[in-house]
């Protein structure tokens, strides 16, 4: 019978799976953020490709995006997920052969992607070019993915299901549809195939996905994450729990409609920007009010940023979420959009939520996963994890910076106009002048990255080291 | 732009879908007590580890 709170000792929850999906979540990390690396100095030395058009950033570019997003972040949300949806309804993990096979699977599609794209092989929708049999897979994956989510908390022996879950499961059931809904198309070969749509009705579709997959894979999954690891290090229960209800329901109902504000002044019509841009705006209440309920958690343990590094990663990331999604409402009204699209402040509003939230709030509750899932006191060493701490931080302002102030200066040297009525730039001049921040960016990327490898070191550490064990009587049960 | 005329309908139905989940938790006492549920989780990682 369910209650509405007991707490079972006994349950053996599945941690291997766990294991699996978060060492492959750090590695996919390492991959991606290094292609990363790479074509970020492929920016500052355009020859770097040497020739080959496999590593030509056209066909990495895609690459870096679809490893970090999908192997690092997809990765790392079913490995929280996993836990957090176990420990908070208190039961086992449903199907645990499928929960094996979301992992292989999941992994195959990660390994599909580093083959295929490198090769030319491509849809061309931007986070969505991986070809028809590789969707297929992802769709199969997924959807096992789900029935062991789901499965989970049907089964579940306490009846309330935390705030956490919903947010989690909203990010598994919007990608699905997501996903099937954008990659409808006709194959014409085993790697070739021809979207549904085309012209202004693809633009559409293509950003109704791209902006759901922001909004729904890389904030509402990683705020699931940030609504249990956060409490869990600070040891506090959230700020409001009312307000994280409210947060959830507000972000779901609003997130579906901004989409169109990825296509101002284009072929679409007016209002549909307008609807786009409107919506834009009001994210940002649901927004602030979750960046406030996650910081004010904090309350009364503040002290602990003093000595938790872990602690320090989660704030750092509600302050990137509080900033990014500021950015995001704002670049989403029209006149500000006319100066930013397609300059590098787009890469610098991406990478504040790639880096400083998505990542930081990945590495932090990864920090708190891992002891957790090895069965150990604590992590191997605090003091790498505040160096990993510092080099993260440093590395993603840095990039930040300098895309900012290069993306504002391409808009503003594109639209310089002389009195004549000519462009007083010709386009090489503003390649030229954003040419030292792409070293700066390149900096900063490769700050972010070392970061990174000193967390595999550190956690290949902890699983290995036998003293950071619990000895039989130290094991306390409430 | 036809395809609106299966976006937006496709986003009602989700829109749709996520308010009869929002019923479901208020009529199932999934917000009756706010206190406990988020200790729950704590009280929960204290018992495993210490």
């Amino acid at each position: 019978m369910r209650t509405q709170h007991n707490l079972k000792s006994d349950i053996n929850y599945n941690y291997s799976v766990i294991k699996q999906l978060t060492i492959m979540a750090i590695i996919w990390g390492i991959t991606g953020m290094t292609v990363g690396v790479f074509i970020a100095s492929e920016l500052v030395w355009p020859d770097l490709n040497n020739g080959i058009s496999w590593l030509s950033y056209g066909r990495l570019r895609p690459l870096h995006t679809n490893l970090v997003i999908f192997g690092f972040g997809g990765t790392a949300l079913m490995a929280t997920s996993f836990y957090v949806v176990q420990r908070t309804c208190q039961t086992q993990l449903t199907f645990p052969k499928l929960a094996s096979f979301v992992f292989w699977g999941w992994q195959l599609v990660i390994i599909s992607a580093i083959i295929s794209l490198p090769l030319g092989i491509t849809t061309t929708k931007e986070y969505a070019e991986l070809e028809w049999p590789i969707a297929i897979l992802i769709t199969i994956v997924w959807l096992s993915y789900a029935t062991v989510y789901f499965g989970t908390i049907v089964k579940r022996t306490v009846s309330h299901i935390y705030v956490a879950n919903w947010f989690y499961g909203a990010f598994i059931i919007t990608i699905a549809l997501l996903h099937i809904v954008n990659h409808l198309s006709l194959p014409v070969t085993i790697v070739k195939s021809y979207s549904l749509y085309s012209g202004a009705v693809d633009a559409m579709v293509q950003w109704w996905y791209g902006h759901n997959a922001v909004g729904f894979l890389l904030t509402a999954g990683f705020l699931g994450m940030m609504y249990y690891f956060l409490p869990i290090q600070v040891q506090r229960p959230v700020y409001s729990y009312r307000l994280s209800i409210v947060h959830f329901w507000a972000l779901i109902g609003i997130y579906m409609w901004a989409g169109a504000h990825h296509l101002h002044y284009s072929a679409l019509p007016d209002w549909v920007q307008s609807i786009g841009m409107v919506f834009s705006l009001m994210l940002l209440a649901p927004s602030w009010g979750g960046m406030i309920n996650g910081i004010m958690t904090f309350s009364g343990a503040w002290d602990k940023l003093r000595t938790d590094p872990i602690c320090r990663f989660f704030i750092t990331c509600l302050t990137f979420y509080g900033m990014s999604t500021f950015e995001g409402s704002f670049m989403a009204i029209k006149t500000v959009n006319s100066l930013s699209h397609n300059t590098d402040w787009t890469i610098a509003h991406v990478h504040s939520g790639s880096l400083g939230w998505v990542s930081m709030i990945t590495i932090g509750s990864i920090y708190v996963l891992i002891p957790r899932i090895f069965d150990k006191k604590e992590m191997y060493s605090s003091k790498l994890i505040n160096i990993h701490f510092w080099l993260a931080t440093t590395g993603a302002i840095l990039y930040v910076a300098a895309m900012l102030v290069s993306g504002i200066m391409q808009g503003l040297m594109w639209r310089a106009i002389d009195d004549d009525g000519t462009l007083t730039y010709a386009f090489i001049e503003v390649v030229i002048a954003s040419h030292p921040f792409y070293i700066i960016r390149l900096c900063g990327g490769i700050l972010f990255l070392s970061g990174l490898v000193i967390m595999l070191y550190n956690v290949l550490m902890t699983i290995k080291i036998k003293e950071l064990k619990f000895s039989k009587n130290e094991k306390v049960f409430v | 732009m036809q395809i609106i005329y299966v976006l937006i309908p496709l986003s009602i139905f989700f829109l749709f879908t996520a308010i009869l989940f929002f019923f479901w938790a208020v009529n199932n006492d999934q917000y009756e007590n706010f206190d406990s549920s988020s200790y729950h989780i704590l009280l929960d990682d204290i018992k495993k580890k210490k």
